[in-house]
């Protein structure tokens, strides 16, 4: 049985082919997931991110079971609003998830994760949080839409038009709160955007609004070549529990000042690191004709790999990928990727591959 | 609803057939395919001259998401394919049944077990589509 969102009928209307998601009907496109992807890099796309798992957290000492809990420091968080992006670990450094903490402008902290990790994240931090005394609130009735692309800012002034100056004003990374609305300053493009959060009955109106101020709708098709031109990391594909975050490509999301942050996977982490890091995350740009896909070998000068996540890129007209490589694989190399048992040949290069509408790889 | 022209004949996993004048067959996918697929972004097709056996995959046709192999309807050779599909994969979704035709096959016995347009629409219902 799966769920719908509050918008399910408004994808409908719109001629939305429906896909089923982590066990939600969601929209893959509306027609062309190459327009919505374009639409995203050149002007505005508005997403329906409502499966996604939100919590909210409360309770005497939430900063510092944060702590422990994340392996980026909540501690960073300056100011109320202010969002950090973190991995969820286990004892072992393995990913559980990965998530962005905002410490709440009313207080609390809101923790934003993954749909298609729900039961295990809420099974992990349920145990966690009872021992500590921090409840733990889902908010199954918030609605989610991401608007991303380089006007996003002006479609969301003019579909909530009271609110102009602060959304004008928000910073990168930054959550403001108006009564029943959240706005974070984030995205899952590369393209600067929002991320709001509001009561489901309300999210129809605000997509219409969007929508009629210039945003295209886009699908979960777009939302991954976007993302993956972006180098952002999908957990399930590029990252679980048998990866660190030192072996994908999220060593910068680790905290380990101060010292005597004990957090959960810390000191496998510090025994990883000290022995050694043997695989690392690198992009791959395709040189001969062909796709890459997920799980397809790789071989490099240094050993074989596998590509984690791989596609088409819309803005390049080459495939590319993200892949687990031994950490001695060079930049600017070339290797082989197997796909449909043919070696096609590809380069080595740095991530992320599109960022604010450029293209950042030498073709 | 997919289009579904008459007159041409078509397989259960969403080819097309159409017999040309010179006694060859033209080789597409069909409408309902190319929209469950999304917008194409590379095809593979196989050289002139390959002999083809009814039902091999034959070529692939590739969308940002997924690769999907497209399987010879008729035995026969390929005597030519549609190169524009190189340049502009996105002519498999615009124009299924013209443009973005795939190949020519010469078949070398009488094309069995294919669906005429109504029997195809009738199949394509009881899926659900």
């Amino acid at each position: 049985m799966s769920h719908a969102t509050v918008l399910h009928e408004t994808h409908v209307a719109a001629g939305a082919r429906m896909t089923d998601f982590a066990g939600w009907r969601m929209p893959l496109h509306y027609g062309s997931q190459l327009a919505e992807h374009h639409a995203v890099r050149r002007s505005c796309g508005i997403f329906d991110v409502s499966h996604m798992t939100i919590v909210d957290l409360s309770g005497n000492g939430v900063l510092d079971w944060l702590g422990l809990v994340l392996a980026n420091d909540p501690a960073k968080l300056a100011t109320p609003g202010q969002g950090l992006y973190s991995c969820l670990l286990n004892e072992k450094g393995g990913v559980i998830d990965d998530l962005i903490a905002y410490w709440l402008p009313s207080g609390g902290y809101r923790l934003v994760l993954n749909a298609a990790t729900r039961a295990r994240d809420m099974a992990w931090l349920s145990g966690l949080a009872s021992d500590a005394g921090i409840s733990l609130a889902e908010q199954a009735g918030l609605a989610m839409l991401a608007i991303q692309g380089p006007d996003s800012a002006s479609v969301l002034r003019h579909a909530l038009p009271k609110l102009g100056p602060q959304i004008a004003a928000l910073a990168g990374f930054h959550s403001i709160q108006s009564g029943d609305y959240f706005i974070a300053r984030t995205g899952y493009t590369g393209e600067d955007g929002f991320e709001v959060v509001l009561p489901a009955p309300g999210a129809v109106q605000l997509w219409q609004q969007a929508v009629a101020a210039g945003a295209q709708p886009c699908g979960l098709a777009a939302r991954d070549t976007l993302r993956l031109e972006a180098g952002l990391h999908l957990y399930g594909q590029d990252m679980d529990e048998s990866v660190s975050p030192l072996e994908c490509g999220l060593a910068w999301t680790v905290a380990w000042s101060p010292s005597g942050r004990s957090f959960i996977g810390r000191e496998a982490l510090e025994a990883q690191r000290q022995g050694g890091v043997t695989r690392r995350m690198a992009g791959l740009l395709l040189e001969d004709r062909g796709i890459m896909r997920p799980g397809q070998r790789v071989d490099t000068a240094a050993g074989p790999g596998q590509v984690t996540s791989g596609g088409w890129s819309p803005s390049m007209e080459r495939s590319i990928a993200m892949a687990r490589l031994p950490a001695a694989a060079d930049e600017l190399e070339r290797c082989t990727v197997t796909i449909r048992d043919q070696m096609r040949q590809a380069r080595i290069v740095r991530l992320p591959f599109v960022r604010r509408g450029r293209v950042l790889v030498q073709l | 609803m997919s289009e579904i022209p008459e007159g041409l004949q078509y397989s259960r996993t969403h080819e097309w057939l159409r017999e040309e004048a010179d006694g060859s067959l033209s080789c597409g996918i069909t409408d309902h395919a190319q929209s469950a697929l999304g917008d194409l972004v590379f095809v593979e097709l196989p050289a002139p001259g390959r002999k083809v056996t009814a039902g091999e995959a034959f070529a692939t046709v590739e969308s940002t998401k997924a690769a999907s192999d497209v399987y010879a309807p008729v035995s026969g050779e390929v005597a030519a394919v549609n190169d524009a599909l190189e340049a502009d994969p996105g002519l498999v979704n615009s124009s299924p049944y013209g443009e973005g035709w795939l190949l020519r096959i010469k078949p070398a016995a009488p094309a069995a077990g294919l669906l005429d347009a109504a029997a195809y629409r009738a199949e394509l219902d009881s899926a659900g589509d």
